[in-house]
């Protein structure tokens, strides 16, 4: 039943984006083919698919850690930023710095950077009791500020004209492609892939990730195991906090080659839904990552082929994500219709 | 024909979960003002038929007959509506209202809280209920809390009320009390379902019984004119076993567990503080914490067992202080502890139950942990051994925790904790939810650990099981721990004084 729930979740935000599309005057069943399917007929776009599902991948095998200790990390995005910025002091501020060490460095100072900022919110939350869905929700924002003035400010492009992006990366501090001949999908995505199986055996196999899944499903229980629960809120925000900044690294590294003011179109919170989707399990995040790439990249299709706004990709994925927890809920219980009337049923 | 004499007849209740039949084919008879027993073990569907009648739940066959008419009763606020009021075991107020803001919930609205609280004070002065209107609910006790729910059913004017397991809460003064009261509601022609497993209160108090045993009516009987062994015998289906005790005379060895004048405050406004304790359990001994549910017995098993932490010197195990110690650094040094809850604490309900027993053996058996690995193969054959040792019933071969009856459950969580080299047991509540077979054996395995030379503490409200297995007893009463006095040389009654009054008879 857990796995049948996100497939009738997908199906029923299918049916409801053919509706939208009929709504907005476009032939659903065309429609629907443009967004989903035309997107992946050629290899060089199953090459941005691969691109798009990396970082989405990336963090959502991590949430799938924080959301099953119960720890409510909703900040990917703005840890990822962190993450794209750290690992980019190197190539930008450094670029006389050259040699193979470089990229490996620059991923490392990703997942740091990824890491102290998502300790940021667990520091709260066990100090303060803070809520973490809050704190880190807000802290993406100031993230998202913090990358725009630097990059329009001291780490902008000397030679740029202007434009608010810091200089061109060097070949050296670049994720290099894997298949050149056929489109730009680079390493991160095996990274991705990597990472997601090592995430799987941590959370299967080791007594780590027992301990997740107790304090996740009983925090009582979990006491009475002697599982401390304020070391589990800082390991798995770091966790999340560390694939969030690699996948920020991978992504400035990879596909774009310089920091921007805008790394990612909301990768952050999408993970979310990939977690989700991939019933919190981190290779159900590889599937689900995939998918969720392709809501990206029909988005962008739909807007050429179809003229419909870019929106309709955030719509999707608000679909998926609504459909795939109202099935949770509704496979579980039953809706029953309540009376309140005696109804004698005549004399016995 | 009798039949408009009948207050309440059940025809052939049938209640069905899946294939498991929780109800099958209940038939009985109520009349007014009669005092009727429910009687039978935890399982047996006691709590399910009544549900049926309070409406919380629906039969799947057969016919309720009120007044001598059928009636379908589809929900509580029906089953108020026809006269049928219900004091739950668990009592369902808020803590933090008054005591007429509680009644004013279950009545129907229209009346001012003024209104309430006159109506409310006039009933319980009339029935020797004494309650303060504007008492809030987390300054009463336990029997207290009770009575009101007992006055907000009479509010209802109820012509049948159902009692679910009264006075597993009272001490024996308390329950003498209610049963003043319950025979005067009697004389007033309201009828009374009272449902227990307690046989002696069934005999005092009861007209008419109807033993339930597997969801099916073994027995009807005048309870007064029946043995508790020959009502025991219908409720169990066989003879209980009977403890057999240990050699008394085998000297107690060394201090085993020792507490030193341990006071903890309450972590929030409904905690019990735990005030000054010191006591010393040695090798070889039983000793019993009686007490009334809340007076501080969950705070006392969280400080001894490490999951709440205290001064360093306030604990001390075989010599060793550990106040300030983790629950897995004491069980290491030999100490296990079974707690009260058995889902959601002693055990995780949604996890296998050899996941289970990685819950507390991890770290100290040392063939669960391959480094950072946990070995489910070690711990799958662990969970085989208890099984076998602890005569653990279950469906499948690794089923949850959840799918496990309470008494099967409470087996295996004794059996985990004691598979090792326990020295020290701390079980809070050892039987609670426990079937009356299970129970027997649970008893009669911490009477043998205890032979074999564990010190064993036992903290229940069940002042039989004390008696039954302790060799010293003391009371909790608000966070107060009186001195130990040896089983032999005092009885019920004087324990339930002191779990009421909180004053230490110096000895």
């Amino acid at each position: 039943m857990t796995y049948l729930s996100p497939i009738i979740g997908l199906a029923l935000a299918l049916i409801a984006g053919a509706i939208m599309f009929s709504f907005l005057g476009k032939p659903p069943l065309g429609a629907l083919y443009a967004y989903f399917i035309e997107p992946v007929s050629e290899m060089w776009s199953v090459h941005e698919l691969l691109i798009k599902a990396a970082p989405l991948i990336l963090m959502g095998a991590g949430l799938c850690v924080c959301y099953q200790s119960n720890n409510w990390n909703i900040g990917a995005e703005g840890q990822m930023i962190m993450g794209g910025m750290a690992g980019s002091i190197l190539p930008v501020l450094f670029p006389q710095i050259a040699g193979p060490f470089v990229l490996p460095a620059m991923l490392i100072m990703g997942v740091i950077g990824g890491m102290a900022y998502a300790g940021i919110p667990a520091l709260l939350k066990t100090k303060f009791k803070t809520n973490e869905i809050l704190t880190s929700l807000m802290l993406v924002y100031i993230a998202q500020l913090i990358l725009d003035w630097t990059v329009r400010g001291p780490w902008r492009n000397p030679h740029g004209l202007n434009f608010p992006e810091t200089r061109q990366f060097d070949a050296f501090a670049r994720l290099p492609e894997m298949i050149p001949a056929d489109g730009r999908a680079n390493f991160g995505f095996v990274i991705a892939v990597v990472v997601a199986l090592l995430i799987w055996v941590l959370m299967a196999k080791t007594m780590k990730g027992f301990q997740v899944k107790v304090i996740g499903a009983s925090p009582r229980a979990a006491k009475f195991a002697g599982f401390d629960a304020k070391n589990m809120v800082f390991f798995a925000f770091l966790l999340a906090g560390a694939t969030a900044g690699l996948a920020g690294i991978v992504e400035v590294a990879g596909a774009s080659g310089q920091l921007r003011t805008t790394i990612s179109p909301g990768y952050g919170f999408t993970a979310i839904i990939v977690a989700f989707l991939g019933r919190l399990n981190p290779i159900g995040a590889i599937v689900a990552g995939l998918v969720l790439a392709l809501t990206f990249l029909g988005g962008e299709a739909a807007q050429i082929s179809l003229g419909v706004s870019d929106k309709v990709a955030r719509v999707f994925q608000g679909l998926i994500l609504f459909f795939v927890l109202a099935c949770d809920t509704l496979i579980l219980y039953r809706i029953r219709f309540v009376a309140s009337k005696i109804i004698p049923k005549g004399a016995a | 024909m009798d039949q408009g004499e009948v207050l309440l007849k059940l025809e052939g209740i049938s209640k069905y979960y899946g294939s498991f039949k929780a109800n099958d084919q209940i038939s009985l008879e109520i009349l007014p003002g009669e005092i009727h027993a429910l009687l039978g073990e935890n399982g047996a569907g006691k709590s399910t038929l009544v549900k049926m009648l309070y409406g919380s739940l629906q039969p799947d066959e057969g016919r309720i007959i009120w007044e001598g008419q059928e009636v379908h009763v589809p929900n509580p606020a029906a089953a108020r509506d026809l006269g049928v009021g219900m004091v739950f075991q668990h009592f369902s107020l808020f803590d933090a209202l008054t005591v007429a803001e509680n009644v004013a919930l279950a009545l129907p609205p229209g009346k001012s809280l003024k209104q309430v609280a006159k109506e409310l004070e006039e009933i319980s002065t009339s029935y020797g209920l004494p309650l303060k209107a504007n008492a809030r609910i987390h300054d009463l006790s336990v029997g207290e809390r009770q009575r009101v729910e007992i006055v907000r059913c009479l509010l209802q004017h109820p012509k049948l009320i159902i009692m679910d397991e009264p006075t597993s809460v009272l001490t024996p003064q308390e329950a003498e009390d209610l049963f003043k009261v319950l025979r005067r509601l009697s004389d007033e022609g309201k009828a009374i379902l009272y449902i227990s497993h307690k046989l002696a209160e069934v005999q005092a108090l009861c007209q008419e019984a109807t033993i339930l045993r597997h969801g099916k009516v073994v027995g009807e009987c005048v309870p007064g004119d029946e043995t508790p062994i020959s009502l025991a015998k219908m409720m169990v289906g066989s003879d209980i076993h009977e403890i057999s005790p240990r050699d008394v005379a085998v000297a107690h060895g060394d201090v085993m567990l020792q507490v030193k004048s341990l006071s903890l405050s309450g972590l929030s406004g409904f905690d019990t503080a735990l005030k000054d304790i010191s006591f010393m359990l040695h090798a070889g001994e039983i000793s019993g914490i009686a007490g009334i549910a809340g007076n501080g017995q969950n705070e006392l098993f969280d400080a001894v067992s490490g999951e709440r932490v205290s001064e360093e010197e306030c604990i001390l195990i075989k010599g060793e202080p550990v106040g300030n110690m983790g629950i897995q650094k004491r069980r290491k040094l030999g100490a296990m502890f079974i707690s009260e809850e058995r889902l959601g604490h002693a055990a995780v309900p949604e996890f296998a139950l050899s996941e289970n027993v990685i819950l507390t053996r991890h770290g100290l058996d040392k063939s669960l942990n391959k480094g950072p690995f946990v070995s489910r193969r070690a711990a799958k054959k662990v969970k085989d051994d208890i099984v076998a040792k602890f005569d653990v019933r279950k469906g499948s071969s690794d089923p949850t925790a959840q799918s496990l009856s309470g008494g099967n459950l409470q087996k295996f969580v004794l059996g985990r904790e004691v598979m090792g080299d326990a020295e020290i047991i701390v079980v809070n509540q050892p039987t609670w939810g426990v079937d009356a077979g299970s129970a027997a054996h649970i008893r009669q395995w911490l009477v043998d650990l205890a032979a074999k030379g564990a010190a064993v503490l036992v903290i229940s409200q069940d002042l039989d099981e004390l008696f039954e297995v302790a060799d010293a007893i003391a009371t909790l009463n608000e966070g107060r721990l009186s001195p130990f006095v040896p089983t032999r040389s005092t009885d019920r009654h004087k324990i339930g004084l002191q779990m009421t009054s909180g004053t230490l008879e110096q000895a």
